[in-house]
């Protein structure tokens, strides 16, 4: 089953920095609820397709025809912080 | 290094390359796919990523897609589908890239490159699929921090993957010369790495010769030309020599190319665990693309370099070597067919646009295609130099002149009064002068030093401004020297 | 009769003839809100501007999940406060120009994650027939608003039975169109592939308006369907003579409260009645409904919600200390802050059954298992017109009963799942109250794009029932 050590993977995957006793809380829910999920494997689904979309839709495209965007200063009038022009954000690390 | 390991062992490389089309909006929404914008320009809900929007594909990008596989003699998948690849990242307005996993538009074609032996090759493609471009990060050390735009966020993208089927640098230099080639042709993207249309990652391992097992291999990035791309492999391929060769092993990674220090270097990791939890767009339909729209797409392409070069050397006896030149730039090649459907001798026709015409499109920095030169008008320029009408650097006087005002050659010739001088009198008296200002030369020749009759010939037309027919000249010289 | 307390066809009828003024109705309504919604805490915000009132001048209240041009759109979460979407959803776009009165932002459970609107951000709603209760969830401040009077009309998104089970808990009518007949752009994704914006309204005639209003193609929405939309409310006007219907089985087990067993019972036999014929039927994958619906939304909503970082806007927390680097603090902060625990929950959820490894027992398996219950449904609507059963297992449960087990609170879903799953329309209609004197509801499911089969039956069974007649105590 579902160890602490897998909800920290998770976490850290989902970007979600969690504290000691959420861990510990998440990782009993999490468990109750997968195993809850696990009755799903009394079911053969062999040789079944899966659904990803329940229409059977396709080809949707559009024109290549150019629409107004948006004005830079309603765009950065969104951003949390800007600066000349951009949206600025801690420095990134490569 | 030395020349010892290389023969020990075999280099094995893959290349990924990043292709950015050129269709008049994004991927998936409405804007401008334009470049060199002011920042945060070009975006809208759906290429910022805003809450609540949705992707629509642009039916352009599909059908260059289509073109580009087929180019590539891929297969294009009859069922194709868009997954999200999810990872964090400022220049990724979603936190997920849309992307193709499993159904990609095009799988298993190849491209025949020719090896520096001159020998045919190909490379196989294992896939080519279409996403979407992510935006443009500044790194702004002065105020620590770090800045995004996402004008670029949108823009359609096909990653063309090989099979690791390159064996040298070169060979791969030469695949990405001939990608572009066939690229160009079909006209869906400019192909400028320095602007990032075109951006090519590879995988680079070596192994003993005769093993069947590849070697632990690195992915090396950030080559931004293709000398780039080049050097980088060369020293990458280098270092895995050396690495071996001292008994140490490859650790499988991620490097950088820094061209300005001419060596690779290990990336620190975007992210700790690389897990991209792929699954499909719901936001997105599949695409059916049946026999009728692929046929339709492919009854579009034009003829590609190899097609091309084949033909020009069948229908016109042209050399290898003339026929490559000539498809390099399908405007000189479509240049050369015309003027040889007004002039019979396609080897001086094709020596001229690959010798002069090239020299002058050089010289002016400028692509055939912006140049006013008509068919026609070559076509004459070269009958009048075989006529002897002009000398051959009249000729190549006439041709500048024509580009400069796309004047006919008879035109420029009366203008300018250019027409070669044969006339017996003339150059009698021409050459009487010659003689008289270098009786030195005179004197060897008539010792006997033939090869010396060219200097003065030289100098005549020196004298004439190139008016004067060098046959004639030569012929007159030896008489009177003979005398 | 106060006009607040009116449905839209009656008060479109008064300024038809003139015996009212639409702004006459915006400000009854608006002084319904001041008077009573410090009790009921349907709004998160209202919009105080007085738009030029169109021909449809009816206040109506958008769940708190829709963009809005420069209006401050957050889904029920910390994370979004502050944003203002420089966009419009077709859906507001298409009420704007029928000249509805767009009249406030209504309380939902954090990024619609809940079945009782207490996961909000901005606290809990309260059930107006009884303030101790919950309103259901996660449309849950729509469905309120709309049994208090404080809004004639309400927009409200279906995931898994987030319009049903709150209008089934208030005592109002609310529809999950099928999958693709409202257009989904500019509502903010839960689980795109479930999502469908739907009405909720005072009565049935009120619902089949609305949805005229807000149903259609949209070539900005890869996933709507370009079908021509009817005059739903011309449905109304047919009688059930004849119509087969199907009751399952499975949607009265246990689990499933007696009263709420005995009032869908009655409201089956006036149908009958009505001259509908009745057959027990099975929909033998229903008890696996809530397992796929929690894999594949929360798979989805992992990764729709992650672009919830903190780079562009909401909100952004930083690191007091570097732990990794400042961006991957600051991501981590954000989002640790900005969200709450049942959110959290479901993005851990979501996240995991994405992660390498586990995509085929998880994710992959649940979209198998959607196929079967979606056959299930296809296989009986060949025979039947329509099939009903109870909304919910229960009636409102108490406020904080259910928070801390997340489980039995994701049961509460168990009979509306199935229609998102499978993408079909279905609509909770008032049948009753238990003796609590808190409302029932009966669920109609129909075949894809027959809609108007369930306002058909929904109307004929509540011209006989008269249930929305009654109000709350307020």
């Amino acid at each position: 089953m579902i160890s602490e050590k897998d909800v920290k993977h998770v976490a850290s995957l989902a970007r979600i920095h969690l504290k000691d006793q959420e861990i510990g809380r998440l990782t009993k829910d999490l468990e109750k609820i997968l195993d809850y999920i696990h009755k799903l494997n009394t079911l053969d689904v062999s040789g079944v397709q899966p659904t990803g979309h329940v229409l059977p839709l396709k080809n949707v495209y559009r024109k290549d025809a150019v629409r107004p965007s948006l004005a830079q200063q309603e765009v950065l009038k969104m951003s949390v912080e800007q600066q000349d022009g951009f949206f600025k954000v801690p420095k990134v690390i490569e | 290094m030395s020349q010892a390991p290389k023969q020990k062992y075999e280099t094995v490389i893959g290349l990924e390359v990043h292709l950015q089309l050129d269709t008049a909006t994004k991927i998936f929404c409405g804007c401008a796919n334009k470049f060199g914008e002011a920042p945060n320009t070009l975006t809208c809900p759906v290429c910022l990523g805003l809450p609540g929007s949705l992707p629509v594909v642009n039916e352009k990008a599909l059908e260059y897609a289509i073109k580009v596989g087929l180019a590539l003699n891929c297969t294009i998948n009859p069922f194709v589908k868009f997954d999200r690849k999810n990872y964090f990242y400022p220049d990724c307005p979603k936190a997920y890239q849309i992307s193709q996993y499993d159904f990609p538009i095009c799988r298993q074609g190849y491209l025949m490159i020719e090896t520096a032996e001159g020998e045919p090759k190909k490379v196989r493609i294992n896939r080519a699929h279409l996403e979407e471009d992510a935006g443009k990060l500044i790194h702004d050390d002065a105020h620590n921090c770090s800045l995004v735009d996402y004008n670029r966020t949108g823009t359609p993208l096909m990653e063309i993957v090989t099979e690791p089927d390159l064996r040298s640098a070169d060979e791969a230099y030469r695949y990405l010369q001939d990608l572009k080639l066939t690229l160009s042709y079909l006209g869906v993207s400019d192909c400028d790495m320095e602007k990032g249309s075109l951006r090519c990652d590879a995988n680079i391992s070596i192994r003993p010769m005769g093993e069947q097992k590849l070697g632990t291999k690195t992915e090396l990035k950030n080559m931004n030309s293709f000398k780039a791309v080049k050097a980088g492999l060369e020293h990458e391929i280098g270092r895995h020599f050396a690495m071996l060769e001292s008994g140490q092993s490859i650790v499988q990674e991620t490097r950088l190319w820094d061209e300005a220090r001419g060596r690779t270097f290990t990336m620190r990791s975007k992210e700790e665990a690389h897990d991209y939890r792929y699954f499909p767009e719901p936001d997105l339909v599949p695409l059916m693309l049946d026999n009728i729209t692929v046929e339709k797409v492919k009854a579009s392409l034009p003829e590609l370099p190899m097609q091309k070069r084949e033909r020009l050397m069948q229908r016109y006896q042209l050399a290898a070597y003339d026929a490559n030149i000539l498809v390099q730039d399908p405007v000189l090649a479509a240049l050369f067919e015309q003027c040889a459907a007004r002039y019979a001798d396609t080897k001086k026709i094709c020596n001229w646009i690959n010798g002069p015409l090239m020299k002058e499109l050089n010289e002016r920095k400028t692509p055939a295609a912006t140049i006013g030169l008509t068919a026609e008008n070559l076509a004459d320029l070269i009958k009048r130099v075989d006529e002897g009408v002009l000398s051959n650097l009249a000729g190549k006087d006439v041709l500048t002149f024509m580009i400069d005002t796309g004047q006919s050659v008879d035109t420029i010739i009366k203008e300018k009064g250019l027409a070669q001088v044969s006339d017996d009198s003339a150059l009698e008296k021409i050459v009487a002068e010659i003689l008289q200002e270098h009786q030195d030369i005179a004197d060897q020749i008539r010792a006997g030093k033939e090869s010396a009759v060219g200097f003065l010939v030289g100098q005549a037309m020196r004298k004439t401004q190139g008016k004067a027919n060098p046959k004639k000249i030569g012929e007159i010289i030896k008489k009177t020297l003979s005398q | 009769m106060e006009l607040h307390a009116l449905t839209a066809h009656e008060l479109l009828g008064l300024i038809q003839e003139k015996k009212i003024a639409p702004k006459e109705i915006l400000d009854a309504v608006r002084e319904r809100i001041q008077t009573i919604d410090k009790d009921v805490k349907a709004y998160i915000r209202l919009n105080e501007s007085r738009p030029d009132p169109g021909p449809c001048p009816i206040p109506i209240g958008i769940k708190d999940n829709m963009c809005m041009v420069d209006q401050e759109t957050t889904c029920g979460s910390h994370i979004l406060e502050g944003f203002k979407a420089p966009y419009d959803a077709t859906v507001i776009d298409k009420l704007k120009r029928s000249g509805a009165m767009l009249i406030g932002n209504t309380n939902m459970d954090e990024f619609a994650m809940g079945s009782s609107t207490e996961n909000s951000f901005f606290g809990a709603t309260r059930n107006p027939w009884g303030l101790d209760r919950v309103p259901g969830g996660s449309s849950g401040g729509s469905a309120a608003a709309v049994a208090a009077d404080e809004a004639i009309w309400a927009i409200g998104s279906d995931t898994g039975g987030s319009i049903r089970q709150p209008a089934s808990f208030c005592g109002v009518v609310g529809l999950k169109p099928t999958y693709g007949r409202v257009s989904r752009y500019g509502l903010i994704a839960f689980a795109s592939s479930l999502d469908q914006i739907g009405p909720i309204a005072k009565d049935v005639t009120d619902c089949a308006l609305l949805l005229n209003i807000i149903a259609g193609y949209d070539n900005l929405d890869s996933t709507s369907v370009d079908l021509p939309v009817p005059d739903y409310t011309k449905a109304l006007k047919k009688d059930v003579k004849g119509l087969k219907i199907g009751i399952p089985k499975e949607y009265f087990v246990e689990g499933l409260d007696p009263q709420v067993k005995d009032a869908v019972r009655a409201a089956v036999k006036v149908l009958e009645d009505k001259g509908a014929r009745f057959e027990d039927v099975s929909l033998p994958h229903t008890e696996y409904g809530i397992a796929t619906y929690y894999i594949i939304a929360t798979s989805e909503a992992s990764s729709n919600l992650a672009r919830y970082d903190g780079v562009q806007y909401g909100i952004r927390e930083l690191a007091q200390k570097v732990r990794k680097s400042p961006l991957l603090d600051m991501y981590d902060e954000t989002r640790d802050i900005g969200f709450g625990p049942e959110v959290k929950r479901r993005i851990m959820l979501g996240t995991y059954s994405l992660s390498s490894g586990y995509y085929d027992a998880y994710y992959l398996k649940g979209l198998k298992v959607r196929t079967l219950i979606k056959n299930d449904f296809d296989k009986l609507f060949k025979d039947f017109d329509a099939l009903i059963g109870p909304t919910s297992p229960t009636t409102a449960f108490k406020i904080g009963d259910r928070v801390n087990d997340p489980l039995s609170m994701y049961l509460s879903d168990i009979y509306t799942v199935s229609a998102n799953l499978s993408g079909i329309p279905a609509l909770s209609v008032p049948c009753g109250f238990s003796k609590e004197k808190l409302p029932i509801g009966l669920q109609i499911m129909a075949k894809p794009f027959d809609e108007e089969m369930l306002f058909r039956i929904a109307y004929a069974y509540e011209q006989s029932a008269q249930w929305h007649k009654q109000k709350p105590k307020l």
